[in-house]
């Protein structure tokens, strides 16, 4: 009888495998809306000789968070101004952010808007009457570029038909850049620092997830834009519905994991984001709230967010609880608040506020409006619309139910964490924030690793950015890079490691899983090794049970935190008996590692900050409440990669912007 | 809410350059079996859902059936996409059908232009190279100017 005892994925994983060694000026880690940002841009400032490669673990045309497309682009200045928009960031990020990294992005990312739209992102326009054009009826306008009126849901977004947004974006990335300089599905999994020059980024090592062969790249200069870190947490849906993540379900924290493990500086590690999304298929709130005005009510039938209740609670988180705008925390706070109370489960009322835009809208108008909240779900979440038909719900008909997801970490979205960076090297900008390379100079968006630079979930203390923000930070990068590089032209980078020293490194898993997978006669039941499905519930269980997951309403305590923090190290001590079969399941081996250290990170600066800064997202039992005098500071926190020690410590904050 | 192929439908691109639905899955999870020539979704509880290999299959052999641990059966959700619109067939676990057209893009495909004859002027400034081309002015913060 032949034993069920094979690896399991498609591509079967070999011993030895080849290895394909490179050297650019320019390496770019990721594929998403930054990385196809600097795609663009990075070769309008290339010299002569100057090279440049990009690896993305995925294919560009449809990789990263906007894979699926997006019904809105959340960032555009238009006629707001930048100093306003850091205003808007600052208190929904309660009161800690970068704002001279906010301010310069706001400054730049409507020229990236204005590129989407020219490459054929159909952007809805405002008539003279007030009515809205969608697709090329839109055009009929003229373009956001030459003046038309965006169709505005809040004072930041605009409304677009965005199935296609991330096909478009990297069609011209790809034609920018040229097919010679990318390498589609090869995953990074490290980076390697100089043998001679000290703390300066010289390649990075990865493998194919489609061949048996290791990549080893050397460069003067890099970015890393892998996105933020999802399926940290034990999610709400526990079975198949595990990928329904609400960011995409890839984003494994290699962007984090990387960066600090080669000493570079995070910020605001503690920030995540528990967005509430429509219940288990997770789709979109805002064009509900904003384009169609629907209010949520409680089990009781009551628009609790207006009540005395919650206006009281949000009082007690003054100002940014009292400002006109309240803080996406707080939002979540006041939804908390009611389902532990017993006044569960949340409902969207989608059904008075269809009613109400009807009231005075033509049967034909009328029509467009469904079809409007349809292709809300469908150019983004088309789960969420699935999950309509099969529930029979028709939202003029039926109202659905609403709920905070499990955690994410980001820097784009609604959250902050990230890498410490530069930005712009203004007289405005204070030195603190200012990090000068080896030679003394700043470059934009470079981390506190000499030629290691960061853009989109990368980038701490700066939210908000969205897509189009984070294209635009990859441009900023793109052209920081080039100047880096021509700067250091004389630079060699040399690694510390051997060939064989880092194909070992990277090929360990599937060593481990050839050397013992034998002596059982069930796969992925062995003593001697895990895999990494089951390092990944491990992962999720602890983080679920101690570190403010969904188990607990995202409260945590001090000696919760001290629990799974010994849990973090007992996971990575056994990460070094992970095994993989197949190609497939050594990306996985390689995401788990990337996930545990991110984790780390957001959980060690958790329990550095003695406060509850974020209530809504997460709970510090121990501590609640808002601290200003002690806390109203960033935290930062490095790994010594020599010493193999963490250090967490308090950053100033400094005031750019007046209220 | 993970993707399946219909046997049926699938050929396994073998008239194509590659496998369609391989090289497009985000999570690598798309995969080809090379002896049945068939694709199937190699690990379904991390599917995001994302449609990407739906919408680009040349036979329409991969459709989506909803989560088990949430989504009652009956209903499905299907895209046509077309070189300007994509054309959504919705079916409601009761028999209602609702079918909706959205635009995707208003150029062709291949139609971006990736500006490759601009070359930047002033590698020191801040300004990206299509704004160095407008003329365009650094803003400074209100308070600081």
């Amino acid at each position: 009888m032949a034993l069920p005892n094979k690896p399991l994925g498609e591509l079967k994983a070999v011993r030895d495998p080849e290895v394909e060694e490179r050297e650019v000026d320019i390496l770019v880690v990721g594929g998403g809306m930054a990385a196809c940002g600097t795609a663009f841009e990075v070769k309008k400032w290339l010299k002569d000789g100057q090279s440049v490669l990009l690896c993305d673990k995925a294919a560009m045309e449809r990789s990263g968070a906007v894979a699926q497309g997006l019904s809105a682009i959340n960032t555009y200045i238009g006629e707001n101004s930048p100093d306003d928009y850091v205003r808007m960031v600052r208190n929904d990020l309660m009161g800690l952010v970068r704002e001279d990294l906010i301010f310069d992005l706001g400054c730049h990312v409507d020229d990236s808007v204005h590129l989407f739209e020219e490459w054929g992102l159909p952007v809805w326009k405002k008539t003279e009457e007030g009515k809205n054009l969608d697709g090329k009826k839109g055009q009929k306008m003229g373009t956001l570029k030459g003046g038309a009126t965006p169709v505005r849901t809040g004072k930041w977004q605009i409304m677009i038909n965005g199935e296609s947004y991330k096909r478009i974006v990297a069609e011209a990335a790809k034609m920018a850049l040229g097919d010679d300089n990318i390498i589609e599905r090869c995953y990074i999994v490290e980076l390697l620092l100089d043998a001679n020059k000290p703390n300066t980024i010289a390649g990075a090592v990865g493998f194919s997830v489609r061949e048996n062969k290791v990549y080893i790249i050397k460069c003067k200069t890099m970015m890393v834009a892998c996105g933020g870190a999802v399926n940290i947490y034990q999610p709400r849906s526990v079975g198949e519905g595990k990928g329904r993540a609400w960011y995409p379900v890839w984003n494994a924290g290699s962007t984090y994991t990387m960066c600090m493990r080669v000493g570079a500086e995070l910020t605001m590690m503690e920030n995540r984001f528990t967005p509430a999304r429509f219940k288990d298929g997770y789709g979109p709130v805002g064009a509900w709230f904003l384009l169609f005005k629907a209010k949520t009510l409680n089990g009781l039938g009551e628009n609790f967010a207006a009540g005395e209740a919650a206006k009281k609670e949000l009082e007690r988180y003054a100002p940014y609880g009292t400002a006109a705008i309240t803080p996406t925390c707080l939002r979540n706070h006041l939804m908390l608040f009611e389902m532990k109370e017993g006044r569960g489960p949340i409902m969207m009322d989608t059904v008075t506020a269809l009613a109400e835009l009807g009231k005075t809208m033509d049967k034909k108008e009328l029509k467009h409006l469904e079809s409007e909240a349809w292709e809300d779900f469908l150019d983004m979440t088309c789960g969420q619309a699935n999950l309509w038909c099969a529930q029979d719900c028709e939202p003029e008909k039926k109202n659905s139910e609403v709920m905070p997801t499990e955690p994410y970490l980001l820097g784009s979205h609604s959250g902050c964490c990230g890498l410490w960076t530069s930005g712009p090297d203004f007289d405005w900008v204070p030195d603190a924030y200012k990090i000068k390379a080896d030679n003394g100079k700043i470059y934009n968006r470079m981390t506190t690793v000499n030629g290691l630079f960061t853009a989109g979930d990368g980038v701490g203390g700066s939210g908000h950015k969205f897509s189009s923000g984070s294209h635009a930070e990859g441009r900023m990068a793109a052209k920081s890079m080039v100047r880096y590089a021509s700067d250091n032209a004389s630079f060699t980078p040399t690694l510390k490691q051997s060939k064989e020293e880092l194909v070992d490194m990277v090929y360990k898993p599937v060593r481990t899983f050839l050397e013992n997978c034998d002596y059982t006669t069930a796969i992925n039941i062995n003593p001697n090794y895990i895999k990494p499905e089951g390092m990944m519930y491990r992962l999720m269980k602890a983080t679920h049970e101690y570190g403010a997951g969904t188990a607990t309403f995202y409260q945590t305590s001090s000696k919760s935190l001290e629990v799974v923090m010994d849990l973090l190290a007992t996971m990575r001590e056994d990460w070094e008996k992970i095994a993989a079969g197949d190609l497939h399941e050594l990306m996985r081996a390689w995401e788990i590692i990337h996930r545990i250290w991110t984790v780390e990170a957001h959980l060690r600066h958790i329990q550095y900050r003695k406060e509850t800064r974020y209530p809504g997202f997460y709970y510090q039992a121990d501590y609640p409440g808002q601290d200003d005098e002690n806390w109203f500071c960033f935290v930062n926190s490095k790994f010594d990669p020599e010493k193999a020690e963490w250090d967490v410590f308090k950053k100033d904050y400094i005031k750019i912007i007046p209220d | 809410m993970p993707s399946f192929v219909i046997q049926e439908k699938c050929d396994g691109c073998k008239g194509g350059d590659k496998t369609a639905c391989m090289y497009i899955c985000p999570n690598d999870l798309m995969v080809l079996d090379p002896n049945a020539m068939k694709a199937y979704n190699q690990e379904p509880d991390q599917c995001w859902e994302c449609f990407s290999c739906v919408k680009i299959c040349p036979t329409q052999a991969v459709e989506v059936r909803g989560y088990a641990d949430f989504v009652p059966l009956g209903s499905s959700i299907m895209p046509m996409m077309g070189t300007e619109d994509v054309m959504w067939t919705c079916k409601f676990r009761n028999g209602l059908v609702k079918r909706f057209k959205f635009p995707i893009r208003t150029t062709p495909e291949g139609g971006a232009n990736a500006y490759l004859d601009l070359k930047g002027k002033d590698l020191e400034s801040e300004l990206l190279s299509t704004e160095e081309v407008d003329g365009f002015t650094m803003p400074t913060p209100q308070a600081t100017a």
